[in-house]
């Protein structure tokens, strides 16, 4: 019973990662009691489960996520949302309204309007079905301020590092409110400009080198350099 | 250019090209090339230049054409004006319907069209420049496209020709040889799955030759797929070696 790759090791879809007595994990699949790999990634082996952590992808919804996404079209009853899904999302206008929905009294254009960005979570989905959206908590509703910036959402993991770690260094350090949709958009709001935009490049670096070791460290590092570099123009 | 050859194949037993009859002609391949595309790929087949480009999965347009149990794979091969000798009409031809659906075919198998119901993902095939076998370096590039987007697949599919030139079996033909020989067998091929996705053949084999030719097109396809391995990870592996750069 066989793995055939070494840790972290680049895989292409169709790579024989292992024989026997394994388990498919993501983004693999098993025939015949062998297991493989379908998308580009890094294999990986815990306790007799085969994983590819996948470099190349597109968000797939999940009962739960935590997505940002732009409003469509504004319909009869709701609005439809694109939320980088292969499938658009519907947000039905009684979930907005929390009161129930009138169409001879309310008009929703006036609540969200094409293309206004809304924090939303997957209150219900199967393949059957298009995704459905809610904002019905608290933190959840149309965004009004801040930046948007986008990146794989394979890489979301990565932006919040082992429990939080990343995340909250950089919200720390930038003194910024980061919202992280699981469909890999990126919410961004500080007090200044220039807050915001230090906290870009950082999750802009984090996207380009996710596949790294050290990396907290790194961007930590990073993080501090440019403030100094900041206050430094300041001075002048 | 234009005149007939009369011998595809010199004493030396060369061919016009100066191939042996079971070389491959040069392949290079780059992945990601397109950034308005989900996936892409580009590929240099000897003189074929083809690029591919693959978006998707999303919802299908028009609707009525999704499929409620799977995703709907859509493909359009299409040759530039100015990639033939001849300025060739823009519009699609028959041969180019044709191909359009026997590269969709052969790669559907190696897709796993039952995750994603009511999507569609397209794929996009432009020849920059034909000289034969321009089917076979399509459908490997559409197949690096395909797994660039991110979409999930069984396994990478390979194409390659083989036939019959003055009664010689000969590996990969290119536009002459095509053209005045006897016999050409495209095959696409999944190496690791050892499943053949696409046999085809015009003109005329014994059973024999048949089968020497189909063999001999599978040796081909698991010569170019190290090409197409390495190419993939190669766009991947950029990322990792500027880094380490970076940290020097």
């Amino acid at each position: 019973m066989p793995t055939y790759f070494e840790k972290k090791q680049l895989v292409t879809p169709g790579e024989l990662l292992a024989e026997g007595d394994y388990l498919a994990g993501n983004n693999t699949y098993a025939e015949d009691k062998k297991i493989y790999a379908s998308r580009i990634g890094l294999a990986n082996c815990d306790n007799k489960k085969v994983d590819v952590v996948a470099l190349r992808s597109f968000y797939f919804p999940k009962v739960g996520d935590m997505v940002i996404g732009t409003v469509l079209e504004v319909g009869f009853s709701g609005w439809t949302v694109d939320i980088r899904a292969p499938y658009t999302a519907l947000l039905r206008a009684s979930d907005v309204l929390s009161r129930p929905f009138k169409p001879q009294n309310d008009e929703l254009s006036q609540v969200l309007s094409g293309g206004d960005l809304i924090v939303a979570k997957i209150a219900s989905y199967d393949r059957t079905h298009d995704p459905q959206l809610t904002v019905g908590e608290p933190g959840l509703g149309k965004i009004t301020r801040g930046q948007i910036i986008r990146v794989t959402p394979s890489k979301i993991p990565r932006v919040i590092g082992r429990k939080g770690s990343m995340i909250s260094m950089i919200k720390q350090e930038t003194s910024c409110q980061i919202i992280l949709g699981l469909n890999g958009v990126i919410l961004v709001t500080g007090k200044n400009p220039d807050d915001e935009e230090l906290a870009m490049t950082a999750i802009q670096k984090i996207e380009n080198e996710s596949h790294t070791s050290g990396l907290t460290d790194r961007v930590t590092k990073f993080l501090k350099e440019e403030k100094e570099k900041q206050e430094e123009n300041k001075i002048e | 250019m234009n005149e007939k050859p009369e011998k595809l194949i010199d004493k030396k037993g060369l061919r016009l090209d100066g191939r042996k009859p079971e070389e491959l002609r040069p392949v290079r391949i780059e992945v990601g090339i397109l950034s308005n595309a989900d996936g892409s790929a580009y590929i240099e087949h000897g003189k074929n230049k083809i690029l591919a480009a693959a978006f998707g999965p999303k919802e299908m347009h028009p609707k009525h054409l999704s499929q409620p149990d799977r995703m709907v794979l859509r493909c359009r091969y299409h040759m530039a004006p100015f990639s033939v000798g001849e300025r060739k009409s823009p519009a699609p031809s028959r041969r180019e319907v044709e191909l359009s659906k026997v590269i969709r075919e052969s790669l559907e198998p190696a897709v796993f069209l039952e995750y994603y119901p009511r999507t569609g993902v397209d794929i996009f095939i432009e020849v920059l420049q034909a000289d034969g076998g321009t089917r076979c370096a399509s459908i490997t590039a559409a197949a690096l496209a395909l797994a660039d987007a991110g979409i999930p697949m069984r396994d990478l599919v390979v194409a390659c020709a083989a036939g019959k030139i003055d009664d010689t079996l000969v590996l990969d033909l290119f536009d002459t040889e095509d053209k005045v020989g006897c016999a050409d067998v495209p095959v696409a091929f999944m190496p690791n799955l050892n499943a053949v996705t696409l046999l085809q053949m015009d003109g005329t084999l014994s059973t024999e030759e048949f089968e020497k030719a189909v063999n001999m097109a599978i040796e081909g396809c698991r010569k170019i797929y190290e090409i197409q391995k390495e190419a993939l990870k190669t766009k991947y592996m950029l990322i990792k070696e500027e880094e380490e750069v970076e940290e020097e």
